[in-house]
């Protein structure tokens, strides 16, 4: 047991710190364009810390890495053609916007998309649309604005290919990405 | 229609320097025809030198390009009785037993180095007498430009109306690999899909593909840096500008008629608003101003106003403003969803997406009396092109969940499919007529 804890977290060090060393690690997963400063500093923190994980189970790594913190939900789904965040996902976007105002340093991109339904250039307003609200809930919320860019890609960038109902409501989302 | 001179040679070179690869070519399928289109037999050319032939089949481009319009029944060639190359030739029993009602008969012989010369003669079979014909010197590299041309003359001659053959496409592709990369490129090819060229490839998404008035630049939105800018490129060249690149959305160009500015949209300012930028001056100007989404700009063709889409009213419609400014009035009452429209070449109408039941398709609305009507019968129609002579629309569409290029004459008679093999093509832009030399 004890010996498995030690190896996963030696793992996700591993894997931090190879993902530090790209510095670009979250975007790249999804094919996003890299906003120069912002995935690297956390990677290489992140690591750091990872590796200081003590035995007994104890979470002691970035917050962000931890699958119980309501932090690890990077994604918010949207319903048709709307852009209101869902009362669900309040407790999340409360969580970053916490995080980002206790950590200064760290910045985020929100990340718009929509389904494939409509006109493109419609879908990269509503992509906006999406990303400002859920920057708006932050920023009441204590963020600081300067620490969040937003950027929307309409339905240009799915996450999963499709023209159905189950497709697309997984595209009608926001992407948190540090 | 000319020989290749040096300048020619050397934009060639250039075009090739520019690592513009030629890409697999669309292929026209129609889907649904008419009835009543005119019969006509275009007759397979002579070819009167020794050497080698040219490389492409004149006549079937010819038959190919009007049977495309929906306008024209082409004989097979199977069928014909005889096969003349001149008009003296010609037994117009053959092709009355056949019930053709016009003939095209040609010859190739060679003309200058490694040129050609096309010779000919369009005649009505009932009265057995040459409508029009032509003698026109081309090359290798120009022939399909050239059948092109000759379609043109031969559809202006039987329908009064000018030919679009002779125009391109621009049209946006893109491939997803296995690890989810997309590669995604701004080609141009002949109307007909052939000659697809690409002029610009990302990684990351290209959008809105707009040609200027003159044909030479294509306005689009590129995310190569990360964030949405707007591009102006010389399509012979590859030369390009970078005119808008603000904070935020930088999206929809739409060139004015007198190819000085464009109308786009940006949110710098909290929202998407359109806005219209002078491209000499950069002067930027905004148009609307209001806390919906304003976007999908574009130009009547007489440049006073400006169609766009706004969800001010709750969902997607169209509204008009003056060019100069003004108070936007609402345009599109049917319907809970409509957007993108584009003005046909004549001013009269609006073709523009509309959402029928759950479906999106391309409607057509008459500015005079107000009436939308509905083209296509897809589900997730978009992106509706003029032909610049107004008689079709190009539009993309999805058949089993891959992004293909469509075309419907205005009526909404004629149907047809460009095929492609590989990845999503969307996003077609017409070119306007092509500037005769």
């Amino acid at each position: 047991m004890k010996k498995t804890l030690v190896m996963s977290v030696l793992l996700m060090a591993v894997a931090l710190l190879v993902s530090g060393c790209g510095g670009k690690a979250t975007k790249d997963d999804v094919g996003a364009p890299v906003v120069e400063g912002t995935g690297a500093e956390y990677g290489e923190s992140g690591g750091a810390q990872t590796a200081g994980a003590r035995e007994g189970g104890a979470w002691s790594g970035s917050q962000l890495d931890d699958p119980n913190s309501p932090l690890s939900t990077r994604t918010l789904y949207f319903d048709f053609d709307q852009s209101v965040v869902r009362s669900e996902y309040r407790d999340i976007v409360l969580a970053h916007a916490e995080y980002l105002a206790a950590n200064p340093d760290v910045s985020v991109t929100l990340e718009g998309h929509t389904d494939e339904q409509g006109s493109r250039e419609y879908n990269i307003a509503l992509g906006e649309r999406r990303a400002r609200a859920v920057e708006d809930m932050m920023t009441a919320h204590g963020a600081p604005a300067f620490q969040i860019s937003t950027i929307s890609y309409g339905e240009e960038r799915p996450a999963v290919l499709g023209s159905d109902e189950g497709a697309w409501s997984r595209n009608r989302r926001v992407e948190i990405v540090y | 229609m000319k020989n290749p001179n040096p300048m020619t040679l050397l934009l060639l070179g250039l075009l090739l320097w520019a690592g513009q690869a030629l890409s697999e070519p669309l292929t026209f399928t129609i889907t649904q025809g008419v009835e009543g289109a005119l019969p006509i037999a275009v007759v397979p050319f002579g070819w009167s030198g020794g050497g080698e032939r040219p490389p492409y089949g004149v006549a079937s481009i010819i038959g190919a390009d009007l049977a495309r319009s929906g306008r024209f029944k082409v004989l097979d060639e199977a069928d014909m009785l005889s096969r003349p190359h001149t008009a003296t030739d010609v037994d117009v029993l053959d092709w009355k037993a056949l019930g053709m009602e016009n003939l095209v008969v040609g010859e190739i012989r060679p003309h200058g180095q490694g040129g050609y010369m096309i010779r000919f003669q369009l005649m009505d079979v009932l009265r057995g007498e040459q409508l029009t014909g032509y003698s026109v010197p081309t090359t290798a590299r120009d022939l399909r430009a050239t059948a092109h041309r000759i379609a043109d003359i031969i559809y202006q001659t039987l329908t009064g109306e000018r030919g679009a053959f002779d125009t391109r496409i621009a049209y946006i592709t893109s491939v997803r690999d296995a690890q989810g990369k997309d590669s995604v490129s701004l080609q141009v090819a002949d109307a007909d899909g052939y000659n697809a060229q690409t002029i610009v490839s990302s990684a990351d998404p290209l959008m809105s593909p707009a040609w200027s008035p003159d044909g030479r630049r294509l306005a689009y939105v590129s995310f190569e840096r990360g964030r949405p800018a707007i591009y102006v490129q010389e399509v012979l060249t590859g030369r390009r500008e970078k005119v808008s690149a603000y904070e935020g959305i930088n999206g929809a160009p739409a060139w004015s008629p007198d190819g000085r500015s464009l109308a786009l949209t940006l949110s710098k300012d909290g929202n998407p608003d359109i806005y219209v930028l002078e491209l000499a001056g950069r002067r930027l100007r905004p148009l609307t101003r209001h806390y919906a989404i304003d976007t999908e700009p574009a130009w009547s063709p007489d440049g006073r106003s400006i169609v766009f889409t706004s969800d001010r009213g709750g969902g997607p419609q169209i509204y008009q403003v003056p060019a100069a400014g003004g108070e936007a009035r609402r345009l599109t009452f049917e319907g809970s969803y409509n957007s993108r429209a584009t003005f046909s070449p004549d001013g009269r109408s609006l073709a523009l997406v509309t959402r029928v039941g759950k479906d999106y398709r391309i409607g057509l609305l008459d500015l005079q009396d107000r009436v939308l009507g509905v083209l296509t019968d897809g589900s997730l129609d978009e992106s509706p092109s003029f032909a610049p002579n107004g008689s079709m629309i190009i539009y993309a569409t999805k058949t089993d969940g891959q992004g293909e290029l469509a075309a419907v004459s205005v009526d909404g008679r004629v149907h047809q499919r460009l095929g492609q093999r590989v990845g999503d093509v969307r996003e077609p832009d017409w070119s306007p007529f092509t500037e005769q030399d």
